[in-house]
């Protein structure tokens, strides 16, 4: 899994565990909604074909994110 | 795309800056016992298709998040009840924060439903039970339906949906929302429920701390209020001053109202005590948010580790492999463009043939009608008036709009079913972006390829009040199904020549894929300016769902997109023909001088036209065509022929001779068809805009944009075009 320090570390094929959202208000809602709380595992699936945003695998859903929100999704060390 | 009856005619409103497009839903029981069953669920977990299932109903589906944007409700009746299905938008949560989530929660919570279905995604399950779990906090009248069990199979997932039941404490039901003979178990499940006496809403385990100021303050707030309806949902007084305690500052007025709170000095000061104790243990109203929300994915995380075994790698999966092609770096955008070609190529193609049919019909028609007025005796003027003027502005109307339309929206239909638009607005995200936009604008202009008073609405599945303002004002610049034939037709006769066949009529689609990407560039460069101008502000985040792949239900394609788009859009362009066709009969038989009124004002046009490469009568013909766009060559011919009705001719050719013999130059095609890419929008879609924005501003500048863009552009071109 490799250490990372932000979701948008991962590159495609690689996973890592949620430990902290550095972002507020909506931004903030609408990401733990989704299931990006605390301990949730993220992969990492592929990116679109301008590199940005990038598909995730989170709690069984795809979802697609930008490089800009994902730079605040902080990964635990592993 | 979404352009039924009901997301047009719903008299949605809502303002652009503001939240909550259909706050005031209103119940119409068709029998005061009645009981209401409010649908639930995640954006894309086959809500619509149950909806439609049970009632009988062609609620527009697609499989994209999202595609329910304003209240819908049925009807359908089980040997116990009769009952009112509302459906109402997805939502992730219920702590609302776009205004769909902000519907759904109100509609739960103060809707006056009976029971409430939430309907479930079995592919991912575990998210799906963070608002089975929301929901059932409020109350424990609920149903949860676990839909796409065959989705959920196809990925080697299983469920022990029992055992579910048994853990939430609510009946369970498993459906296969395509296949309505799983639909059995869900009806009488509702009966079950809807029979039963109020349950115990859901107690999740919060700390201690919390518990108990959440208890305090739940004691002080008065029991439900006299409320319609005996027996209808209402929010536990627990999940009331919970939510108190929250940030919401929206649904707090709302509770407060709702319990004749709003003026109660005495309350205020207790709830500010009982957030300052809260404060006071550590947990802040944002702090609360995260707190309420990590406990209920905590216990959706444990409910589904119970729940579901087996599940396939991902990477194994059909679907990962397909967008692994669709979104790549190489064939990505290839494929869109191609993908759009083709769409486009097969519509041009196969219109042709249907549409002379169709024409050659409608005009035999027009003739029975002369000789049937004739036979009734009604003076001359009014049959030339009813048929020259309205029915074969009709006639046109109908035999342009229909084979395109028909069959357009079943191609589009069936990519929107497949699951294929999602993946657009991924690919197509960072150049929105760029402009300060999001990607679920390009789904928006899709819609726009269609209708754009469709693509107006269907504006309301971006969160960001900017940015759905943004995609309002340039939905416009897509041509719609309106300008469609026109430009082919302009096309294959200026540019392509009139040789007609397979390669020419690449050619044209060729062509056409230019202009319209000429339109889609400046969707962008005005997205742009406006980003930096008066709508000033930074792109929001953006959280796009990519669903699974369906395979497409073909045969409900074809009924669909047939009844509830082609027939709906004729429907609407037929009304406004109509009397256009009696305005355009009048204009061309009331003399004025030595001429006809029309000829007249073409004159009067002409030295304003002249300056942007067109003609005084281009320029009527647009100015005429404002309630429908298709209706802009047939006033063009009517006026060249200086005849009293419009006129169709036989072939291209014979138009082509027609224009050429007055006055037009290839530059006059180009500056046409650049002025029909780029002008107002027609007045269904301007009226759409003020009901959608609220306000005539916004809608005088959708007016505005594209307008100046066009006379700008064909300006600077013909003045170019003429040095050659």
């Amino acid at each position: 899994m490799g250490w990372h320090s932000c979701l948008c570390d991962l590159q495609p094929g690689e996973s890592g565990l949620v430990k902290e959202l550095r972002l507020a208000g909506s931004q903030r809602r609408r990401l733990l909604d989704i299931g990006l709380v605390n301990n949730t595992l993220v992969e990492c699936l592929g990116r679109s074909p301008a590199g940005d945003p990038s598909a995730y695998l989170i709690r069984g859903a795809v979802i697609a994110l930008r490089a800009q929100d994902c730079r605040q999704i902080i990964l635990a060390d592993n | 795309m979404g352009l039924t009856k009901g997301s047009v005619g719903g008299g949605a409103r809502s303002s652009a800056g503001q939240k909550a497009p259909n706050n005031a839903l209103v119940l119409k029981k068709r029998r005061p016992e009645d009981k209401v069953v409010a649908l639930a669920g995640n954006p894309n977990v086959g809500k619509s298709t149950i909806f439609n299932a049970l009632t009988g109903m062609r609620q527009h589906t697609g499989n994209w998040p999202g595609k329910t944007v304003a209240n819908a409700q049925g009807y359908y009746s089980s040997q116990a009840h009769s009952y009112v299905l509302v459906d109402i938008p997805g939502a992730y949560s219920l702590l609302a924060h776009s205004a769909e989530e902000e519907v759904a929660r109100d509609f739960l919570c103060f809707g006056q439903a009976d029971v409430v279905v939430v309907v479930c995604n079995a592919a991912c399950l575990e998210r799906n039970l963070n608002l089975v779990l929301q929901t059932l906090e409020i109350t424990g009248r609920v149903v949860v339906c676990v839909n796409l069990l065959d989705e959920a199979a196809s990925r080697g997932l299983k469920l022990d949906l029992p055992r579910l039941s048994q853990l939430l404490g609510v009946p369970v039901v498993g459906t296969i929302a395509s296949k309505p003979q799983t639909l059995e178990a869900l009806k009488q499940a509702v009966d079950e429920v809807a029979a039963a006496d109020e349950r115990l809403p859901l107690q999740l385990p919060y700390p201690e701390e919390l518990q108990a100021i959440v208890a305090q303050l739940a004691a002080e707030l008065p029991e439900q209020p006299g409320r319609e309806g005996k027996g209808a949902i209402w929010p536990s007084r627990r999940w009331l001053a919970l939510q108190l305690l929250t940030d919401d500052a929206a649904l707090h007025e709302r509770i407060l109202n709702q319990l004749g709170l709003t003026d109660e000095a005495q309350f205020a000061e207790r709830l500010a005590a009982a957030r300052q104790a809260a404060a006071n243990a550590g947990l802040l109203p944002d702090q609360l948010a995260d707190l309420l929300v990590g406990v209920l994915m905590h216990r959706a995380e444990t409910l589904a580790a119970q729940v579901v075994s087996g599940g396939r790698n991902i990477y194994s999966c059909l679907d990962y492999k397909i967008d692994r092609v669709l979104t790549s770096r190489l064939g990505g955008y290839a494929l869109m463009l191609l993908l759009l070609a083709v769409v486009f190529w097969l519509t041009l193609y196969g219109a042709n043939y249907p549409s002379a049919l169709l024409s050659n019909g409608l005009f035999w028609v027009q003739e029975q009608l002369e000789v049937l007025l004739a036979w009734l005796g009604a003076p001359l003027w009014l049959q030339d008036m009813l048929t020259q003027g309205v029915w074969r502005t009709v006639s046109w109307v109908v035999a342009v709009m229909l084979p395109p339309m028909a069959i357009f929206f079943p191609l589009f239909t069936l990519l929107e079913d497949v699951g294929y638009l999602p993946r657009v607005a991924y690919n197509l995200d960072r150049p929105f972006r760029a402009c300060r936009s999001c990607g679920k604008q390009a789904l928006t202009m899709m819609m726009g390829f269609g209708c754009n008073a469709a693509g107006v609405i269907g504006c309301r599945i971006i969160d960001s009040p900017r940015e759905r303002l943004l995609a309002i004002l340039t939905n416009n610049f897509v041509p719609c199904n309106g300008r469609f034939p026109t430009l082919i037709a302009l096309i294959s006769m200026f540019f392509v020549g009139a040789a007609g066949g397979l390669g020419a009529s690449w050619l044209a689609a060729l062509l056409l894929v230019a202009v319209v990407l000429l339109g889609v560039g400046l969707t962008f460069g005005v997205t742009n300016l406006l980003s930096r101008t008066v709508l000033q502000g930074q792109a929001s985040s953006f959280a796009l769902e990519l669903p699974s792949y369906r395979r497409p239900r073909i045969l409900s394609v074809l009924v669909h997109s047939v009844f509830d788009r082609t027939l709906f859009v004729l429907g609407r362009a037929v009304m406004v023909a109509a009397p256009t066709g009696l305005l355009i009969w009048l204009l061309a038989n009331l003399s004025c001088g030595d001429g006809s009124l029309l000829s007249w004002l073409a004159a009067a046009l002409q030295p304003v036209a002249e300056v942007f490469g067109l003609d005084g009568v281009i320029l009527l013909a647009f100015i005429l065509g404002l309630p429908a766009n298709e209706i802009i060559v047939p006033v063009m011919v009517m006026c060249y022929l200086q005849t009293g009705a419009l006129t169709e001719l036989a072939s291209l050719p014979a138009l082509r001779e027609l224009f050429i013999a007055n006055g037009w130059t290839w530059q006059t095609a180009v500056c046409v068809l650049l002025f029909m890419l780029l002008h107002w929008p027609c007045s269904t879609t301007l009226l759409t805009i003020k009901q959608e924005t609220g306000s005539w501003r916004w809608t005088a500048l959708a007016f505005a944009l594209p307008t100046i863009c066009g006379l700008g552009l064909c300006f600077v071109v013909s003045h170019l075009l003429a040095l050659f």
